[in-house]
């Protein structure tokens, strides 16, 4: 299992610098620079600022120096807040961002999960086509309608839960979560309805009902690990893509968490903080579909057994 | 009294397309210590008619219309879910024909046999484990205190049948039910578990419900037999009354269908068209070794020759099969086809080549691909090969149809369409299109019930005649292989032991080996 491990990380190193290389050479093929502005800048002020930021360098010089940064673990000053490190903004912004990906996490697999396995287990009748088109209806309402659309219901028109911050009121991280792991949720719900659809017909079901055993245990003891390994492995690039992709949650809850850092970069030209957090989110992401599949392959002992024999 | 008295027993599936009564009131008894045996093909209703006394029919499909079924006086049939759960897995337990998925893979096998224990007789952790050790033991699992914490993957299919069994038996039940309990193992390992089913059932006493198509599997073991057609019980008798006095047309069918005797030898055995000289064909295992699969095997095929493969898996006969079209690489050693050797050929030579040598795989479900219909699956070879052009090809399609044995009008359906026996006529018709000289069919009868297994191997040899074919026939039935082939070559552990015609093997073997094999095929007493 270590040497299992061991591999995939080497392998992630490829991946990571590849997306390094390419957000790099991106963003500086972007149209404008970080030091563009309305107001005209005196070029001797432009020529300090850019030598201070090495932009006066060749592209390849840039790039190595970069990469020089990195492997010290540093991501380089901010150009838009002047006196900040990109590690510094990271730092702020992630424990939100990861709190709030966590609740979402939660409620999706949860709500998710639970819709799933039950609409399995009495399949073509009402059990099974309301949460599904429920599901079909949360994958195909973006984040940006949904947001709203419970802002105005639950924060205006029943007055039952604030409609932005985070931490600041009770119960304020309620409403971004539920936005954030409603489409989650839904394909959580397919994904396990899926899986246990299939382990459902396997024939050593058919044996733990011929055991005696009550149809609640065949379905917890027998049924519930196999169906719902497809939904462990998906949990892994879920959360990495909830971090990525909460800007839009945070931008309508005004919440002040690593998504809307990136959003502001990526209009402000500041090109380390892009990169910086370009580099530390495709990380997250190999890490955590790594954590899944080792997850997946601990709950399958024919997985396990491939990853042990080879460790 | 009987243990067990079914009477009247009828079941219907209901579905959009009307009613279909799949077990048309039927009536057996099943007494103590005695093996029933319900014989019938697919679709006969006999696994229909034991699982719905158990309540383990889907329903809705299913329904149960008529009839009762007295277990020590009490009506199954009149039970509550929960009354009939208290009796499945303590009084009536069943085994299954597939170890391979009937065993939950995510389980350890220890706390799968101790499942019914805890939950019938509240026996706590030790204590059922303890007992699983045991009763391992019992059924010849080695070294059972270590193996009960593995899982079932880690066992071969005989062995996770022994588990199946154990499990079965280990709430000491009055009544099993076997469901075709050895269909999917070799014959050497259907006789050992054959043996410990009629072992174990004296031992304890128990009535046994032993479900299966195939006659010869239950001639030694059984002593009631009703066999099944279309829901019905056709005929009914002890042992001795049906195998010596069968009197209804099907049991006579089935009796038929029993694989006995050798084949006339083909008349036109010309030249050698397949030499292979010393092939190893070695596999890299995922762990780091090397497994020898096949291992310096040598044999030649005369053209028009049909030359049986026989061996228990493992044993390399499919993997050969495979190394003679290049479909698996060959470590050493060459294969030579009409004085070619295919080893070193690539490119547009090997594609030709393929042309002439064709293959018919086991599983007629697995081996057609399920979103092309009849047509395009045999049209496909045709045009890849150029041998039709787009306006002919239809006829030719259709004439291989004529040639299997298939209606001209199934041309459009789809395999799932089709039953076993179809399937498999269609795979040959694919292996055909091309006008192969040489074929290797591997296990081609070894999924299908013995009465279609019996019209599958005549077709195998009438067109063989026909289409001149010179065949590499595989399989783990030496009966089987007796039937078709000319000449036989046993394998074991990747090397040929003993070859020979199949009366040589069969009146005078040499090895062990082929002695234990023989005394494998079921109902050899018949014989």
């Amino acid at each position: 299992m270590w040497r299992f491990i061991g591999s995939r990380l080497l392998q992630a190193v490829p991946v990571i610098l590849a997306v390094i290389t390419a957000t790099f050479f991106l963003v500086r093929m972007a149209p404008g620079g970080p030091f563009d502005s309305e107001k005209a800048v005196i070029p001797e002020v432009r020529a300090a600022l850019e030598a201070q930021y090495r932009l006066d360098q060749p592209l390849a010089s840039q790039y190595f120096a970069y990469l020089g940064d990195l492997a010290s673990g540093d991501f380089g000053p901010s150009f838009k807040y002047p006196g900040r490190s990109v590690n510094e903004l990271i730092a702020a912004g992630l424990p939100v961002t990861a709190e709030l990906g966590f609740y979402a996490l939660l409620i999706a697999t949860l709500i998710g999960g639970l819709a799933g396995v039950l609409a399995s287990l009495k399949p073509n009748t009402a059990q099974d086509y309301v949460p599904m088109a429920l599901a079909m209806l949360g994958i195909c309402m973006p984040t940006f309608l949904l947001g709203p659309l419970l802002v105005l219901l639950f924060g205006i028109r029943l007055e039952w839960l604030p409609v932005s911050g985070w931490g600041d009121l009770p119960g304020d991280k309620i409403l971004p979560s539920l936005t954030l792991g409603a489409a989650l949720a839904a394909y959580i719900a397919r994904l396990s309805r899926a899986g246990m659809l299939e382990v459902l017909s396997q024939d050593y079901i058919r044996t733990a009902r011929a055991k005696g055993l009550p149809e609640w245990q065949v379905v917890t003891r027998h049924a519930l690990r196999g169906g719902l390994l497809p939904v462990v492995t998906f949990l892994g690039p879920a959360f990495a893509g909830l971090l990525a992709g909460s800007f839009v949650v945070e931008s309508i809850f005004q919440i002040p968490g690593l998504g809307r850092f990136y959003v502001q970069a990526a209009f402000n030209r500041d090109y380390t903080m892009i990169l910086g957090t370009t580099v530390f989110l495709s990380t997250l992401i190999v890490l955590f579909n790594l954590m899944s599949d080792v997850l997946a392959a601990w709950l399958n002992p024919r997985l396990r057994a491939q990853y042990g024999s080879s460790a | 009294m009987a243990l067990l008295e079914v009477r009247d027993l009828g079941v219907s599936f209901v579905t959009r397309n009307g009613v279909n009564k799949a077990v048309d009131g039927i009536s057996f008894d099943v007494q103590s210590g005695k093996i029933t045996a319900i014989i019938g093909e697919s679709g006969s209703g006999k696994s229909v008619a034991c699982y719905s006394m158990l309540g383990l029919i889907p329903s809705p499909p299913g329904r149960i219309d008529s009839g009762s079924a007295l277990f020590d006086g009490e009506d199954l049939l009149q039970m509550s879910e929960s009354q009939l759960r208290r009796i499945r897995g303590r009084d009536v337990a069943m085994i299954f024909q597939d170890p391979m998925t009937c065993l939950n893979p995510y389980l350890c096998i220890g706390d799968q046999l101790a499942e019914p224990l805890i939950l019938h007789c509240g026996a706590g952790k030790a204590e059922a484990r303890r007992r699983a050790i045991e009763i391992l033991d019992e059924v010849g699992i080695r070294d059972p205190g270590t193996t009960i914490d593995s899982y079932p993957h880690e066992f071969s299919g005989g062995m996770r049948q022994r588990v199946m069994i154990a499990m079965a038996l280990i709430n000491e039940p009055r009544l099993l039910i076997a469901d075709e309990p050895t269909t999917a193992l070799d014959v050497t390992i259907q006789a050992q578990i054959l043996k410990l089913i009629a072992d174990l059932q004296k031992k304890r006493d128990i009535g046994v419900i032993f479900i299966s198509h195939d006659l010869a599997v239950v001639a030694d073991i059984a002593d009631e037999i009703a066999v099944m057609q279309n829901g019905r019980i056709v005929e009914h008798g002890d042992r001795e009354a049906i195998f010596r006095g069968a009197e209804h047309p099907y049991t006579q069918t089935l009796l038929a269908a029993i694989p006995s005797g050798s084949k006339t030898l083909s008349e036109a055995v010309g030249d050698d068209l397949i030499r292979v000289r010393n092939l190893r064909t070695w596999f890299r295992t995922p762990s780091g070794d090397t497994m020898k699969a096949v291992d310096d095997v040598s044999f030649d095929i005369r053209r028009g020759e049909v030359l049986g493969l026989v061996g228990e898996s493992g044993s390399g006969k499919s993997t050969i099969g495979r190394s003679l079209l290049r479909l698996v690489p060959i470590s050493a050693g060459s294969v030579s086809f009409d004085g070619t050797d295919i080893t070193v050929l690539e490119g547009k030579a090997l594609k030709s080549m393929r042309r002439r040598m064709q293959m018919i795989f086991q599983d007629p479900f697995a081996s057609l691909n399920p979103r092309m219909t009849v047509f395009d699956t045999l049209a496909e070879p045709l045009l890849l090969h150029k041998l039709e052009d787009r306006r002919s090809v239809s006829d030719a399609v259709l004439r291989l149809m004529d040639d299997v044995g298939l209606a001209r009008s199934a041309v459009r359906k789809y395999p799932h369409e089709f039953s076993g026996g179809q399937r498999q006529r269609i795979a040959i018709g694919r292996a055909l299109a091309t006008r192969p000289e040489f074929v290797v069919a591997d296990e081609p009868v070894s999924a299908l019930d013995v009465t279609i297994q019996a019209q599958i191997l005549d077709l195998m040899v009438e067109l063989g005649r026909e289409y001149g074919l010179t065949m590499l026939f595989v399989s783990h039935d030496l009966a089987v292989v007796r039937h078709i082939a000319d000449r036989i070559i046993v394998l074991f552990q990747g090397r040929v032991i003993e070859e020979g015609s199949g009366e040589q093997l069969f009146n005078a073997p040499r090895e062990n080996y082929t002695r234990e094999l023989l005394g494998a095929i079921p109902g050899s007493s018949l014989l």
